[in-house]
């Protein structure tokens, strides 16, 4: 879960790393009365989940409460980059001297964590790492070691941080780490990190992504979940506990196991292409060992998108029952059609594996007109891409 | 001989009286595994289908001769019995609980690390299975036979899928290492020792968007696998920046994509089905089946 900058920044006040004092608002008054408390220029910053706010004209300066109100007027409902700017954060202005980049992430690679470090900071690091390598130091971070006091200071050093403010940038970095673990993050960035004129280090930016698998410890983290930037119907999908991602397609798509929903997506797509390019419209995955009734909120969903056209549901029942599925998916329709809601969307079922039998039995017997059992996965996709691309050029 | 697991295997299962566990157990004993013990703290004396339970990893491992552990416990409690299991230096540990916070699983990974005794598979993996052997996890036995392909997923459907197509020609040992961003064994590990193996003769490896395990294990084979290798990789049409179901699976920018992945591999010599049936064809004309 990526945060947006404001919340990245509670995170950082909870654990000690100092940054600029501000409030998130969504309407242009209330940008007005967190300057007048703040009392002193502010910047108005648009709050998106992407880079280049500021060439987007998303990041403004304020004089006072009045040019706060002007500014952050401008900038809510803004579109950058798609994402429309429905907050603003309000924070005091800080006079700059240097610009620094700090950040720790998961390193897959290696398997362990990592800190990047560079005193050229305040452009996109991606462009530092390609255009000046030496200016990026990059220090592996063992996991159960983590960042000491003295592992902090050789980043500090090892980046080329003036000696007067390693000190300060090392106790940042501790606390950065402890942000890190303490709220199980696998990204915790800060960029700029600035030197004002007096010389103090503060955190001028955040980005924060946390670990979802690790919410069971930290029931806070809840009231992260961003709720007006999600699809609705992945929201609904989520309250029902189903891994859900919305695409822009019109195949629903229903399968278990992540690995071959995402080879169902490719396979729908590919078979698409002599249609039309037919897509898929969701990736939806059951996991294992799904019941019937997982099966029958899945369709639901998938069959309430009104941009679906036609719905594949692929199954290879390892743990998985096939008849569970089957039963599901019978269940499904049943329910819809008892809510007086007409099931008019074509179903391609291909089931194999672990009772394919009596689930292939199942969905015959039930002889619903929309229920079509193709054998192979190809064939399947290739015969759902047909029936969604016909659906879409009946209407 | 197989990879890892073989029909000497004694396993036993890290959370045995849980209601997966206990699912899990019979179908492993089912398929003709071994499994000798259970454990789970508190409940020594205890028994499931007559297969003794223990309190603790180290005490089961005396008293049975388990050299390979399968972990069912829960999230929360998964780095605890994986370090219990590598402080009784247990050969290999099979992780198959999903869901665990990826600190406690970069933890328990690097104090394995240290300990140097204990290979870990997963976690959030199917586990692995030598057919007609052995088999530790949840992978199906019933719908392969045993053979001389060997196979490496980081998907557990995508393993089923491959072991049905060529159930005909079967498969020395299949190993699901799990789509989470920190997992025990990789792909390359898995190429290594399929290459040393003599009872394999030709290696299926199946990835998918994310992280670059797929263009390392590309530079292996390059240097490393003289056996022939056919490669999948799901995930071609998955967008930016979306998480697809394996918390792993996210391609960031240019990093991560299903396409950098085949050209990696094909630039070595492996040949890349477009779907997991064409991949199957492959490998059936490797094979001459």
């Amino acid at each position: 879960m990526d945060l947006y900058e404001y919340q990245a920044k509670e995170l950082f006040i909870r654990h000690e790393v100092p940054t600029t004092p501000g409030e998130v608002c969504t309407i242009p008054d209330e940008a007005e009365a967190v300057a007048a408390r703040i009392g002193a220029p502010v910047v108005v910053k648009a709050q998106v989940k992407t880079g280049g706010r500021g060439k987007a004209g998303g990041v403004k300066l304020a004089d006072d409460p009045a040019d706060a109100r002007a500014k952050a007027e401008a900038i809510l409902g803004m579109d950058i980059k798609g994402h429309t700017v429905h907050r603003v954060l309000v924070a005091e202005a800080s006079d700059i001297a240097e610009e620094y980049y700090v950040s720790f992430l998961l390193d897959r690679a290696n398997r362990a964590f990592l800190a990047m470090a560079s005193v050229e900071g305040g452009v996109e690091i991606e462009e530092v790492a390609a255009n000046n390598p030496d200016a990026l130091v990059k220090m592996r971070v063992d996991a159960l070691d983590g960042v000491s006091p003295s592992l902090a200071r050789d980043i500090a050093a090892a980046a080329g941080f003036p000696e007067s403010v390693r000190g300060q940038v090392a106790d940042i970095l501790v606390d950065l780490w402890r942000t890190m673990v303490e709220e199980d993050a696998t990204l915790v960035e800060v960029n700029p990190l600035v030197q004002t004129p007096d010389g103090r280090i503060l955190a001028l930016d955040g980005k924060v992504t946390l670990d979802e698998n690790a919410s069971f410890r930290h029931p806070h983290h809840e009231t992260l979940i961003d709720r007006d930037g999600t699809d609705p119907i992945e929201l609904r999908a989520k309250a029902l506990d189903l891994n859900y991602v919305k695409l822009d397609g019109s195949v629903g798509i229903i399968g278990n196991g992540a690995g071959l929903v995402m080879s169902t997506l490719d396979v729908v797509s590919y078979a698409g292409e002599e249609f039309g390019g037919v897509k898929p419209a969701n990736f939806l995955d059951i996991g294992g060992g799904a019941s019937a009734e997982v099966m029958a909120n899945s369709l639901d969903i998938v069959l309430g998108d009104p941009d679906v056209q036609a719905v594949f549901v692929n199954v290879f029942g390892g743990i998985t029952a096939c008849d569970a599925v089957a039963n599901g998916i019978v269940q499904a329709i049943a329910m819809l059609e008892q809510r007086g809601e007409s099931v008019t969307k074509p179903i391609v079922c291909r089931i194999d594996g672990n009772n394919a039998e009596e689930g292939r039995r199942i969905l015959d017997e039930a002889k619903h007109d929309l229920i079509e059992l193709v054998e192979t996965m190809d064939d399947a996709a290739r015969r759902v891409a047909e029936l969604a691309a016909a659906r879409a050029a009946g209407k | 001989m197989a990879i890892w697991l073989d029909s000497n295997s004694k396993i036993l299962v890290q959370g045995m009286t849980g209601s997966e566990g206990t699912k899990h157990t019979r179908r492993m004993v089912a398929s003709g595994a071994q499994v000798v013990a259970g454990v789970t703290p508190g409940k020594a004396g205890q028994e499931v289908d007559g297969i003794p339970v223990f309190n603790d990893v180290a005490s089961a491992m005396a008293q049975t001769g388990a050299n390979v552990s399968v972990v069912f416990v829960p999230p929360k409690f998964a780095k605890g019995a994986v370090e219990e299991a590598v402080d009784a230096s247990i050969p290999l540990c099979v992780v198959i609980t999903e869901g665990i916070p990826v600190h406690d699983t970069a933890q328990f990974f690097q104090y394995a690390q240290n300990a140097g005794s204990t290979r870990m598979i997963g976690p959030n993996c199917p586990g692995i299975i030598s057919p007609g052997q052995s088999n530790a996890g949840i992978i199906p036995a019933d719908i392969t036979r045993p053979g001389r392909i060997g196979l490496v997923s980081k998907s557990g459907t995508l393993t089923y899928q491959m072991m049905y197509e060529l159930r005909d020609i079967g498969f020395s040992t299949c190993v699901g290492i799990g789509g989470d961003p920190i997992i025990g064994t990789t792909h390359i590990d898995c190429l290594a020792a399929f290459q040393e193996d003599p009872e394999t003769d030709a290696i299926v490896m199946i990835g998918e968007i994310g992280g670059d395990a797929e263009e390392r294990a590309a530079a292996f084979i390059a240097d490393n696998v003289t056996k022939p290798v056919v490669g999948y990789v799901a995930g071609f049409t998955a967008p930016e920046g979306k998480t697809m179901g394996h918390a792993g699976a996210i391609v960031s920018g240019s990093a991560g994509t299903a396409a950098a992945k085949q050209e990696a591999l094909e630039a070595v010599g492996v040949k890349v089905g477009r779907t997991p049936s064409a991949t199957a064809r492959l490998m059936r004309e490797i094979m001459g089946g």
